[in-house]
């Protein structure tokens, strides 16, 4: 039997149970190194995810359009469209919401839902993530300034960073 | 504390105890949690990376639920002992592979462990040994809820705690257990099990090997989703399943003593005969032939090993625990000498006396 990946014989037989389906994975000890690696031992592979994302967008968006998209930068994180795609990994909490039409149906696809009804933080919730978000901002422009060597703008900036911190106390 | 100092130990999910621990090897709960105000890991810099480690550092060893915990900086280790970490489950091979700040904390008894700068800020882990998902829920919601009383996770009230890949999202909770089945996979019914779990969005994953089939005859099921369902559901839709693949296995287990016993005594004496007579030996093959010993004495087909001393085995005879227990590193070629002798010693010395684990390495 061969790899399925590469043409080498293969050794590793992975059994995999995803969804409506049974598959077995048949790869050689390099390529189900790559695999094992790339995954934390109990969960769906995370480039997977970029692979599945890939798919529902080239559902309905031309080759134009998914390079516009892939442009698409979070103002919070500095992440791309183009980057989660690939690495199926998101930069900061501000994605669910910038992404949020790209994301929702990849979401429904995965869980079948997209309403959490499960443990809530005690001391509640309420418009704690938006505040939060001002805070990795602020982080990014910090470490800009200090890029540039703007020594004092960083300086306010942390300021700024430490008295929303204490808010979220 | 040197990780390496719980070598002497075997570690909560390896104690061999705890219910149908002839079948069920281990339940674990993880839990996914963010700090809400950092960015996710793709997206932190060394100095992100950092300051998460340090408060997270800080809230825990401050908190008194938390107080018997162990703080090893992941980063600070040898390749060998991050390996020896991964081996006993206790961090991620994700955790071990990457760079920059990243730590683990660990209770003395091996139950817990929390990763920090995995793929997400934070991975809460709870082991129990045998079937026991209702205890290991319980110590992780103690967990969870002393650490949101010092920190502010990222939550969005419509989906959850939100974790760094769209998987997690929600609970950010990953139910699994791991099964030993060799009889269904003897039987060769164990695809035919799998195929009926299809509709209930459960995941199997075998352990990875060379041969024809998964190493060891040991599987993991754990849950595929985790939002728009709370964590006891999602609990529950694992434990429900369990209790019938344990059937199953049970019945070809039944059968293969009423039907196959000269086959079955037969594989069973040749795995043990080779694990105490071969002069080298990788670590593949000791799994599947420690997984025929298994099966062989919980169903009384071998007396003078212990259920125990087999668990032991199947993680001292890895890579990075026999070079830890010898006390140097070793090439592949000596490892499988050395693993040999261990083997060796242990299966032949243990006839007829209970083993307490004193006779570590001599
Ligand atoms: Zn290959
Ligand atoms: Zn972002």
């Amino acid at each position: 039997m061969k790899c399925q990946k590469c043409e080498k014989p293969a050794t590793f037989h992975i059994t995999e149970l995803t969804g409506d389906e049974v598959s077995a994975l048949h790869y050689c000890a390099e390529c189900a190194d790559k695999y094992l690696k790339s995954d934390s031992d109990d969960e769906p592979v995370a480039e997977e995810v970029g692979t599945a994302i890939t798919k529902h967008l080239k559902i309905d968006q031309t080759a134009d359009e998914l390079h516009r998209l892939d442009q698409k930068v979070c103002p919070v994180c500095g992440i791309t469209f183009y980057e989660f795609r690939q690495s199926g990994r998101l930069g900061c909490p501000n994605d669910y919401e910038y992404f949020q039409e790209e994301l929702n149906p990849l979401i429904m696809s995965i869980h079948g839902e997209t309403n959490h009804v499960g443990r809530r933080p005690a001391r509640g919730d309420d418009g704690m993530l938006m505040q939060q978000i001002e805070v990795i901002r602020l982080r990014k422009e910090m470490t800009e300034a200090v890029e540039r060597e703007d020594y004092e703008l960083a300086s306010r900036i942390r300021d700024q960073i430490k008295q929303l911190e204490e808010e979220l106390q | 504390m040197k990780p390496t100092d719980f070598a002497d130990e075997l570690g909560e999910w390896l104690r061999g105890d705890g219910p149908e621990s002839d079948i069920v090897m281990s339940s674990r709960i993880r839990l996914a949690r963010n700090l809400g105000d950092f960015p996710f890991i793709k997206k932190c810099n060394d100095v992100h990376k950092a300051s998460i480690e340090s408060t997270v550092c800080e809230k825990v060893t401050s908190h008194s639920d938390l107080a018997d915990t162990v703080f090893v900086k992941v980063n600070d280790l040898e390749e060998l002992e991050r390996q020896f970490l991964v081996e006993r489950q206790l961090i991620s091979r994700e955790h071990s592979e990457s760079s920059g700040a990243r730590s683990v904390a660990i209770d003395k008894q091996e139950v817990f462990s929390l990763m920090i700068n995995e793929e997400d800020h934070l991975r809460i882990q709870v082991m129990k040994s045998g079937l026991d998902l209702e205890k290991a829920w319980e110590r992780v919601e103690t967990i969870d809820n002393a650490l949101e009383e010092n920190i502010r996770f990222a939550f969005d009230s419509q989906l959850g705690y939100l974790t760094a890949c769209p998987t997690n999202v929600g609970t950010g909770m990953r139910v699994s257990v791991m099964l030993h089945l060799p009889a269904l996979v003897m039987t060769r019914q164990i695809e035919k099990v799998f195929r009926s779990l299809e509709k209930v969005n459960l995941a199997v994953r075998g352990l990875y090997g060379e041969g024809s089939q998964a190493m060891g005859e040991f599987y993991q099921i754990s849950n595929q989703i985790t939002l728009g369902k709370s964590e006891t559901d999602l609990i529950n839709d694992v434990s429900e399943i369990v209790p019938v693949i344990i059937g199953y296995e049970r019945k070809a287990r039944e059968y293969l003593i009423n039907e196959s016993q000269d086959d079955l005594h037969d594989k069973v004496s040749r795995a043990i005969g080779t694990l105490q007579n071969a002069h080298q030996i990788s670590s593949e093959e000791t799994m599947q032939l420690l997984s025929k010993v298994r099966l062989g004495v919980n169903l009384d087909l071998i007396h003078d090993v212990q259920l125990s001393t087999v668990n032991k085995l199947f993680l001292r005879t890895q890579p990075a625990h026999l070079q830890v227990l010898a006390g140097k590193k070793l090439s592949t070629t000596d490892r499988n000498v050395e693993r040999a002798n261990y083997l060796r010693r242990h299966l032949n010395s243990s006839q007829g006396k209970s083993d307490s684990g004193e006779d570590l390495f001599v």
